[in-house]
């Protein structure tokens, strides 16, 4: 099996007395490459953690090939499901090649060494990300762009079958971003990712879902909700939104905002 | 086109990395540890011969090889300076090596655990848990367990006391490093309150001097089993979890989606820690610093994964360790100094060294 379906029946994420995400539901076919747009604080990233297990729903559930992600042993889903998260890492004294190693854990035993299938995987991951020049270097001094590659290429390593990426274009230069978001839609598996730049999310996502305070105000074929009326409604800025000739896919444009009066 | 180039050049590049990389840091660790090894046999032969009686190195040697049963050769030494070897420098020899192997990978394991540089069973109050535990047991008299009373209660002291600081430094699942400290030495400074209290206050005046006389000279071959199983276990134990370990460094939600169920592992290695450090305590006394030293200069050498650094680790602590011993015996004898006083004279500027640099790498995450 090289792709996993993913199911979130509707979901309700709470930190204390106050909602982060209500009542949502997505559901991701094995293969396809699923974008979560929306504002700051609009819930993408609570949802993310609910699926890479981390943040666990108040009412609902996660659904990982029709199997309960939250009574799933974690390391069993760890085999499963790969994430690069947000949470900012400390600082350790680890070549790049030993953070992406990391991800092979899952699949080993007590006491195992690595492998040459596990080097090969780590090549291979690092490659996808053009990292194979950093594999030497110490992570902690990395550029922030260099890091994240790493973190992506750790994910790769696990060979998961849904991959979940919170922002995997941040700090990355343009040249990256375009390559990073190419490599993961090359990749068999279902990808998951919550995305700020909403025409690379058009270019590289099948399906997007718009997340609005906490709920899904939209979701579909980038070109069908990709629309001036619902960017004015969930992000209160005024937008012309044609198909890219070349692309195929549909383009924003920000139009400047009037200065008030 | 370029892409293939780029593509093909790359790969070729990083072939030839992937020969050397993994060889090249094996070689590393083994030739670290081989010297380590070596060092300590060393030291260990050192701490033999140095001391108010200064026994000639050769002798020591052929005492031991002889006592080992390796040495048929008569002896050529006198019965006193067997005894004081074997009888009286050998199990202090061994229990602060044995005391600063597992101090020392203590140490590494709690900076993962509660990912702070920082971290170090002594400066978290883990070690004064521990003696209060301990000397409760002597003031109080309780000896529920036999001869293991005072480990069980310097072990539940330390897992005490380390659970108070962790619950206390950690607000929104984070845990700062000044939080941290500041718990720690605020928990410290309390526990040790109550000891001295409890020191002043009991009725056992022998008992209270067997309690102050703790330096790691009060040991025999009847009492080291305890701690030599203790480190056994703890080392044994980490070394399964290096790999555990080294995702903590990550975060702990990048740890979990690796497949480490986090509150539960923790849970478990504190357990663990406090009760290496509770035996150690127990038998050697609260001695400072060589958990938090040592894992730092063991990693510029082997690097930052415990599957390297805790074997060095563990070797480099037992060094550093019986070193401070001898020169706990020697630089104001016939006096003798605690070794945690010599520990904490190394240790303290080792602290504020490591708490700059950290503050100049921005890490400090009591600031971010």
């Amino acid at each position: 099996m090289t792709a996993t379906e993913l199911s979130v029946d509707g979901v309700t994420l709470t930190a204390g007395a106050r909602h982060l995400v209500r009542d949502v539901s997505l559901t991701a076919r094995p293969g396809e490459t699923i974008g979560i747009v929306g504002p700051n604080g609009s819930g993408k990233s609570s949802l993310l953690r609910a699926v890479y297990r981390v943040l666990r729903p108040e009412r609902g559930e996660v659904r990982v090939d029709g199997a309960d992600a939250w009574s799933l042993p974690v390391r069993q889903l760890a085999r499963t499901v790969a994430a690069v998260v947000q949470e900012s890492a400390a600082d350790f004294d680890l070549a790049v090649r030993e953070v992406v190693a990391m991800g092979r854990t899952p699949h080993k035993r007590l006491l195992a060494g690595d492998t040459p299938e596990d080097a090969e995987l780590i090549d291979a991951a690092l490659l996808a990300v053009d990292a194979v020049h950093l594999a030497d270097r110490g992570f902690d001094r990395l550029s922030g762009g260099e890091r994240q590659r790493v973190l992506i290429a750790r994910a790769l390593a696990q060979q998961p079958t849904l991959l979940v990426l919170d922002e995997p274009t941040n700090h990355l230069d343009i040249r990256h971003q375009l390559s990073v978001l190419g490599a993961l839609r090359r990749l068999p598996a279902t990808v998951l990712l919550a995305l700020h730049d909403l025409n690379l999310a058009a270019c590289y996502c099948d399906r997007l879902y718009v997340l609005y305070e906490g709920e899904v105000t939209a979701s579909g074929p980038p070109a069908e909700i990709l629309t001036p009326g619902l960017l004015a409604e969930v992000y209160g800025v005024a937008t012309e939104v044609a198909v890219h000739p070349r692309t195929g896919a549909p383009q924003v444009t920000f139009l400047p905002q009037e200065p008030r009066a | 086109m370029t892409r293939t180039a780029t593509a093909t050049s790359a790969e070729g590049s990083h072939r030839r990395r992937t020969a050397s990389a993994p060889g090249e840091s094996r070689t590393r660790l083994t030739v670290t540890l081989f010297v380590l090894t070596a060092l300590l046999g060393v030291s260990a032969i050192a701490g033999l011969a140095i001391g108010s009686v200064q026994v000639p190195p050769g002798q020591v040697w052929g005492i031991v090889t002889h006592a080992l049963g390796a040495d048929r050769q008569p002896p050529d030494w006198s019965r006193a300076r067997e005894t004081i070897v074997l009888d009286v420098r050998a199990p202090r020899v061994l229990l602060g090596a044995v005391t600063g192997a597992g101090l020392a990978v203590v140490g590494t394991a709690l900076q993962a655990l509660v990912r702070n540089p920082l971290a170090e069973p002594y400066l978290l109050g883990v070690s004064s848990g521990a003696s209060l535990g301990a000397v409760s047991v002597i003031v109080f008299g309780v000896t529920l367990f036999g001869p293991v009373s005072l480990s069980v209660a310097a072990f539940v002291g330390a897992l005490g006391a380390l659970l108070l600081v962790y619950a206390t430094a950690r607000t929104g699942g984070r845990i700062t490093s000044s939080r941290l400290v500041l718990s720690g030495v605020a928990i410290a400074a309390m526990l040790t309150a109550v000891l001295d209290l409890m020191l002043l206050t009991t009725d056992r005046g022998n008992e209270t001097r067997a309690v102050l006389a703790w330096t790691l000279g009060g040991v025999d071959w009847g009492t080291l089993w305890l701690p030599s199983t203790a480190l056994m276990l703890g080392v044994g134990v980490l070394l399964t979890q290096a790999r555990n370990l080294n995702l903590l460094l990550t975060g702990e939600e990048a740890a979990t989606t690796m497949g480490l169920d986090v509150a539960r592992f923790r849970a478990r290695l504190f357990v663990l820690l406090s009760l290496v450090t509770g035996v150690l305590v127990a038998a050697a006394g609260p001695i400072g610093f060589v958990g938090l030293m040592t894992p730092h200069i063991v990693r510029l050498f082997v690097g930052g994964d415990h599957r390297r650094v805790l074997p060095t680790a563990a070797l480099g602590g037992a060094v550093f360790l019986v070193w401070a011993d001898i020169a706990a015996r020697t630089v104001a004898a016939p006096m003798e100094i605690p070794v945690g006083v010599l520990t904490a004279l190394c240790g303290g500027p080792f602290f504020l060294w490591l708490m700059r640099r950290d503050a100049r790498r921005g890490t400090d995450r009591g600031v971010a």
